[in-house]
């Protein structure tokens, strides 16, 4: 049997998860299950299943969670519903209860943090909660694994049972109850023949649903009159248009519901910790530099301790091994290309990939843990003013800034953005902010034409690759992601301590996620670079770089920068090597000018004047970002067409800045 | 007079909420409707947006979108 996992945000939802899949993280693909929808065998019940949806407050479609929440109960079929509710907040969550109840599907209400609401002396009479909803209610708390075997048994049971939610009508009487009970009467039997639950198609008739639910009920114009007609009718009677009147509808149920059954304690102590911490961390003048404390103090540790340590143990690893081989293949006479296809393809592909995997373990710790201790929230919060002038909210904050040091972890990191339309921008955004493997290249830059004020020139670089980015942004604001945002209206969470599972497993998650989807992309990337590099024209294994095939391409996209002012080959031979890793334009550059990396400063100014070296560090601070990032953005956008428009647009981009520094630098001349 | 313009640490009462589509029925969603007691915790150190507090939670929302709540003070 099928379970869907379904609960608001901020409910412990997915804590809850990991507790019902324990380590049987067997992920299905299930129908309907979207790519970031997961799901997992159910601990001790073989053969069941729970798919953890999107969190959401309301299955309106609205926004791309709830789609994905309302396809997969609608069209899947799902056999039973586990709701989480938090009870330390149950009128709010319950909403969505109320909501679910209409779909007619055997369902479970978990109430979560039930060990707060008894530490702080409340407490809910479940019996009497679990007749008024007419579901089973089982008390749990997810983070200290209890409650969770009566859940899955409970959930099981009624599945098995089919026994469906038997409240679901939450006015007993007024004007709402003879609206609901006339519609009713005209749409019952349509519902019934695509087999919705009459009660839901009721519900989306008054909503007026435009997702094109409605026409799929087949109804004649006439009956859509007559329902217009009493909807109208109630309006007028309640003073309430047809929304208003039925949020008012569910919440007054709701509150008669909790007047029953909830006892609150006094005031919660987590709600006072949590003003505590606020009173500093949203502070008027301790907010921002706290902020940026934060982020500095994470990235120290990820760029410049731990991550960098790790990756650098990987790498010399991996490079003990290949020279390793190396030199196993020299000595059993191996064909020179099939040894360099090891060495340069293989393993460099490997070791670029393996480098990854540390920085994205290290800052995904830090990631879920400012997550889950609701931190996050309150950075949109203090950013959200920042960011508004971009058509993006607050939340887009933290894997911007991330982007600075790696475009990989930052694209994945926007998978915490609740709304599509903010989490594409903001994957479109991440790029222009420098990443730290350009660094090489604006110091040999620097070195060779701006001895002494290399901070000068990165600093305006980094200003330089913000501006552009701001500049796309209210561009793409105005255009491709015209249209209203996604509201900004966001529950601060009360603060608290993370669970260290679901944070180790959150970290495995990403881990696994990049090796499974971008390993392919960027060994093949590799290796066809490599091809490139190791071959002439003739398809003849050369050792000279100049007659390889990259060169030859190299010659031929040159002229596309003579306007920029550097049309030698072998600048656009390293900007093409660039694609790889950024750190190989320096390297390239050296091969090609026969002098190696450390002589660069010496042989830059021969292929460069100092308007032109400005024109090209433009170019490199925007052009396409590398393969492994664009693989990642590929993941992310689930789309081949967009991913190949941002490379392009990037690319594109960098070469119209690159073109405007050049031209008015070389006037000003 | 619009929740926006509401002082610090005041409880009102909403008397209609305004605006249109996905955010009118977000504000709907998350609790906001007539009836309903709201109070402004404090705003954003940039001035914007404001946390109020609303059925025993915290919400976040720009002051743009209160201004579409109309509500009356609370004499308490």
């Amino acid at each position: 049997m099928i379970f869907a996992l379904v609960g608001n945000q901020n409910s412990g939802k997915t804590t809850l998860y990991n507790a019902l899949t324990g380590s049987n993280r067997h992920v299905g693909n299930f129908p309907g299950v979207t790519v970031d929808s997961k799901a997992g065998e159910i601990r001790g019940a073989k053969g069941h299943f729970v798919v953890d949806l999107p969190g959401i407050y309301s299955i309106r479609p609205y926004s791309s969670e709830e789609i994905v929440t309302r396809d997969f109960i609608i069209n899947e079929k799902p056999d039973g519903i586990i709701n989480i509710a938090d009870a330390s907040n149950i009128e709010r969550n319950l909403y969505l209860t109320l909501q679910l109840l209409e779909l007619q599907i055997p369902t479970v209400l978990a109430l979560n943090m039930m060990d707060e609401v008894r530490g702080n002396g409340g407490t809910i009479d479940i019996a009497a909660i679990s007749k008024l909803l007419g579901i089973p209610v089982v008390p749990v708390s997810a983070v200290k694994n209890e409650g969770i075997t009566e859940l899955i048994k409970t959930a099981v049971d009624t599945a098995r049972n089919r026994a469906l939610p038997t409240v679901t009508d939450f006015c007993p009487s007024g004007p709402f109850h003879r609206c609901i009970h006339s519609v009713s009467h005209v749409v019952e039997d349509h519902a019934q023949r695509i087999g919705i639950s009459r009660r839901y198609a009721v519900t989306k008739l008054i909503e007026g649903d435009d997702s094109g639910f409605i026409g799929r009920l087949g109804l004649s114009q006439n009956e859509l009159e007559l329902i217009e007609h009493s909807i109208v009718e109630m309006e007028n009677e309640r003073g309430l248009d047809r929304n208003a009147a039925l949020a008012d509808m569910r919440y007054s149920f709701i509150e008669d519901v909790c007047r029953l059954t909830v006892v609150k304690g006094r005031v919660s102590r987590e709600r006072l910790r949590s003003e505590k911490i606020d009173r500093l961390l949203t502070n008027k003048t301790a907010a921002l530099p706290i902020f940026f404390a934060v982020m500095v103090l994470i990235f120290w540790l990820t760029f410049g301790v731990i991550g960098s340590f790790l990756s650098d143990l990987m790498s010399r690893d991996i490079d003990l091994l290949a020279s390793f081989v190396d030199r196993g293949l020299e000595r059993y006479g191996m064909n020179p290309a099939v040894q360099s296809l090891v060495i340069d393809g293989i393993f460099a592909g490997v070791g670029s990939v393996v480098s990854f995997l540390p920085l994205i373990v290290v800052l995904f710790f830090f990631l879920s843990v400012l997550e889950d201790t609701g931190y996050m929230a309150r950075v949109a919060f203090v950013m959200d003013k920042l960011l508004r002038g971009l058509g993006l909210s607050g939340r887009s904050f933290v894997p911007m800034i991330i982007g600075f040091g790696c475009s990989v972890p930052a694209i994945m990191a926007t998978r915490t953005l609740s709304s599509e339309r903010d989490r594409k921008m903001t994957i479109l955004l991440t790029p222009f902010m420098s990443c730290s493997a350009k660094i090489p290249i604006y110091a040999v830059f620097s070195a060779a034409f701006f001895p002494g004020r290399s901070a000068l020139v990165m600093t305006s670089l980094y200003i330089g690759g913000m501006f552009v980015g701001v500049l796309t942004a209210m561009l793409l604001n105005k255009t491709a992601f015209r249209g209203k945002p996604v509201p900004f209206v966001m529950e601060l969470p009360n603060y608290r301590i993370p669970s260290f599972k679901s944070v180790v497993l959150l970290m495995w998650e990403k881990a696994r996620d990049f090796l499974r989807k971008a390993f392919t992309v960027i060994l093949l990337a590799t290796i066809v670079i490599w091809f490139l590099g190791a071959f002439d024209s003739r398809l003849n294994f050369t050792e000279n770089s100049q007659e390889s095939l990259l060169a030859a391409i190299g010659r031929l996209i040159a002229p596309v920068f003579r306007p920029l002012g550097f049309g030698d080959w072998r600048i656009a031979t390293s900007l093409i090597a660039g694609f790889s890793a950024k750190e190989a334009v320096v390297s390239t550059l050296g091969v090609l000018t026969g002098a190696g990396v450390s002589a660069l400063d010496a042989t830059l100014p021969g292929m460069f004047t100092t308007v032109s070296a400005v024109s090209f560090l433009v170019f490199t601070l925007l052009y396409t970002p590398c393969i492994a990032a664009v693989a990642t953005i590929r993941r992310e956008l689930r789309s081949r067409l967009e991913t190949a428009a941002v490379v392009v647009g990037q690319c594109l981009i960098a070469w119209v800045c690159a073109y405007a520094v050049y031209t008015a630098g070389s006037l000003l001349r | 007079m619009t929740l926006d313009s509401m002082p610090i640490g005041k409880t009102a009462k909403i008397e209609s909420v305004g605006g249109e589509g996905a955010l009118r029925l977000r504000l709907l969603d998350m609790g906001l409707i007539p009836g309903t007691e709201v109070t402004v915790q404090k705003t954003a150190p940039l001035g914007d947006p404001l946390e109020i507090s609303v059925r025993g939670y915290q919400l976040t929302i720009r002051k743009d979108d209160a201004r579409l709540l109309s509500v009356r003070e609370e004499n308490k």
